[in-house]
């Protein structure tokens, strides 16, 4: 446990410098389209939130509350890329 | 069949690798608007493939829950994403941090409750992160709810503040640490779990309420980080990396964001956070307002207006959120190419803190056609002001105010603005002489080369409009 811990705090750290790598780069006209697709992709817990909703065999409260995580994530998810879509293609030269 | 059930957990965690390249991918090519559609596709396909293999985990014995809940999340994505308005996409892009969070938080705990009903002690590493899950995750979904209150107007936006303030915030992070630590000791118990999730969720309402209005985009950007770093702490959680190198990548991107809209109102993020706190607000407004009566005024009529603009060489326009307030956006749009057929060079000039949070003018401005070639940033189109024959300021103010060059004493000293005053001629389109929202009075008005054109935006704009046409 303690070693995939660890190895799990590699890949965020890492994972956090390529963030600000490629995002420092984005010009200030795409910023809000930059922040609700990243807003959606933050909506990625709605793996975690499928993998509880679905362990069947658990306790119902689990289950009740991976299910309304997934519809919370959902929401986020697809609210975000598609609202995200809608500004981007407004943006003509 | 036996071989192809082993090698299930690597293809998903080949899948994951896949999704996470696309997601990097993705934001990469949000870098530039010809490509950041694709990017869009990309990262959202990415999210797609991450779904479908998780739902090829063994550990996930039944589907129904799952699929009722992605239907009835996906109904309501689809009618908000296709509805909201574009001046509100501050509180959408708020209202979905806020799911976000929540939803982290309700893995965490379900997680929990399945390890403590399942196993025979729950190891203390998966309970630390669980922890963090809940703070993280609560306090991003109730400070996003009030945010999203105050930019809608429905919660004041001036700072609320009580007595004991700090006390009770202090209060509530060692009520949530205690509880934690009992929850360490004893993880069966269901006491401390409901005191962590009040104590985080109160927590994020107070942090929220005493931050004023016009420093919401600051925040707004800060719980998309805070929203990033849930989804992480969920992952550490579920020990997923799909999950935590996701919200790493988000919560980066806020940050990031966090910091451009300090830099572009002069102020630190402990002031944004803290300000109401330290009563820093110490520029008495009435003072540099008072000596306004005894200075002159130069006001027009559209059609001397409409005159200069026509016969300028270039034009630099300066939309302000109250432009975009008026739904002006449009008659802008109408005016500039009249004056583009004229031959005018015209350019628009976008502060970053233009509109309610970052990029916010942009699209605004997109969403009425203007090509985004014509929006140039402040640093880009400063250095252009001397050499502009007439700028013209729509519901823009305190941007534009040269008071934060010079004036030590006033509360914008030294924010960044766009130098309009450094322009030829500077028409400023105003009901009145009012204040902006840092409620001082703005000496451009009161320049040689300035002048007023009273009225309001969409009115003077379709006045300006058929004046041009005439000409």
């Amino acid at each position: 446990m303690e070693t995939t811990l660890i190895a799990s705090l590699f890949v965020f750290v890492l994972a956090a410098f390529v963030g600000f790598e490629v995002i420092n780069k984005v010009p200030p006209t795409l910023h809000t389209p930059l922040m609700s697709g990243a807003n959606a992709i933050s909506g990625i817990t709605v793996i975690g939130a499928v993998l509880i909703a679905g362990a069947g065999g658990s306790s119902t409260v689990t289950t009740i509350l991976g299910f309304i995580a997934v519809i919370l994530a959902t929401v986020n998810v697809v609210g975000g890329f598609l609202v995200t879509d809608r500004m981007l293609q407004m943006f003509k030269k | 069949m036996n071989d192809l059930t082993a090698l299930l957990p690597t293809g998903i965690q080949i899948g994951y690798l896949i999704a996470a390249s696309l997601f990097i991918l993705g934001l990469k090519k949000l870098g530039s608007p010809a490509t950041a559609r694709n990017g869009n596709v990309l990262s959202a396909s990415g999210m797609l493939l991450a779904v479908v293999v998780t739902l090829l985990d063994q550990q996930i014995l039944n589907y129904q829950w799952i699929l009722m809940g992605v239907a009835i999340g996906s109904v309501i994505g689809v009618i908000i994403a296709k509805t909201v308005a574009m001046t509100a996409m501050p509180q959408m892009v708020g209202f979905l941090n806020g799911l976000g969070g929540a939803a982290s938080a309700l893995v965490a705990m379900g997680e929990f409750w399945r390890l403590v009903h399942g196993e025979a002690t729950v190891p203390l590493d998966a309970t630390i992160t669980v922890i963090l899950g809940i703070f993280i995750g609560g306090a991003t979904l109730t400070g996003s709810l009030v945010a999203v209150g105050k930019l809608q107007g429905v919660i004041s936006g001036k700072p609320v503040t009580f007595p004991l303030q700090q006390p009770v915030n202090i209060a509530l992070i060692i009520g949530f640490i205690v509880s934690s630590g009992f929850l360490i000791a004893s993880p069966s118990s269901q006491i401390p779990l409901f005191v962590m999730i009040g104590t985080a969720t109160v927590f994020g309402i107070l942090f929220v309420l005493p931050i004023g209005g016009g420093d919401m985009p600051v925040v707004i950007s800060l719980l998309n980080s805070l929203s990033g770093l849930a989804a992480s702490a969920a992952g550490f959680v579920v020990m997923n990396n799909m999950l935590i190198i996701a919200g790493a990548l988000v919560g980066a991107s806020g940050l990031i964001l966090t910091e451009i809209m300090c830099k572009g109102m002069n102020r630190s993020l402990v002031s944004v956070l803290f300000g109401a706190f330290g009563g820093g607000e110490s520029g008495a407004p009435g003072a540099s307002g008072s000596d306004a009566a005894d200075k002159v005024v130069r006001s027009i009529g559209s059609e001397e207006a409409a005159m200069m603009l026509r016969y300028a060489r270039s034009v630099v326009i300066v939309p302000g959120y109250g432009m975009a307030v008026a739904q002006a956006q449009q008659a802008i749009q109408e005016l500039v190419v009249l004056l583009e057929q004229g031959g005018v060079d015209v350019r628009y000039a976008i502060h970053p803190v233009a509109g309610r949070m970052p990029g916010h003018m942009n699209v605004l401005l997109a969403e009425a056609n203007v090509p985004y070639t014509q929006l140039y940033d402040m640093d880009e189109i400063n250095p252009q002001f001397e050499q502009t024959d007439v700028a013209l300021v729509v519901g823009a103010n305190d941007v534009v105010n040269p008071g934060a060059r010079h004036d030590a004493g006033s509360p914008i000293y030294g924010m960044p603005i766009l130098e309009v005053d450094k322009a030829k001629n500077t028409i400023v389109i105003k009901r009145s002489l009012g204040t902006g929202f840092s409620g001082i009075q703005n000496e451009l008005f009161f320049k040689d080369n300035t002048t007023m054109l009273f009225g309001s935006a969409k009115e003077m704009l379709g006045e300006l409009v058929s004046e041009v046409k005439q000409l």
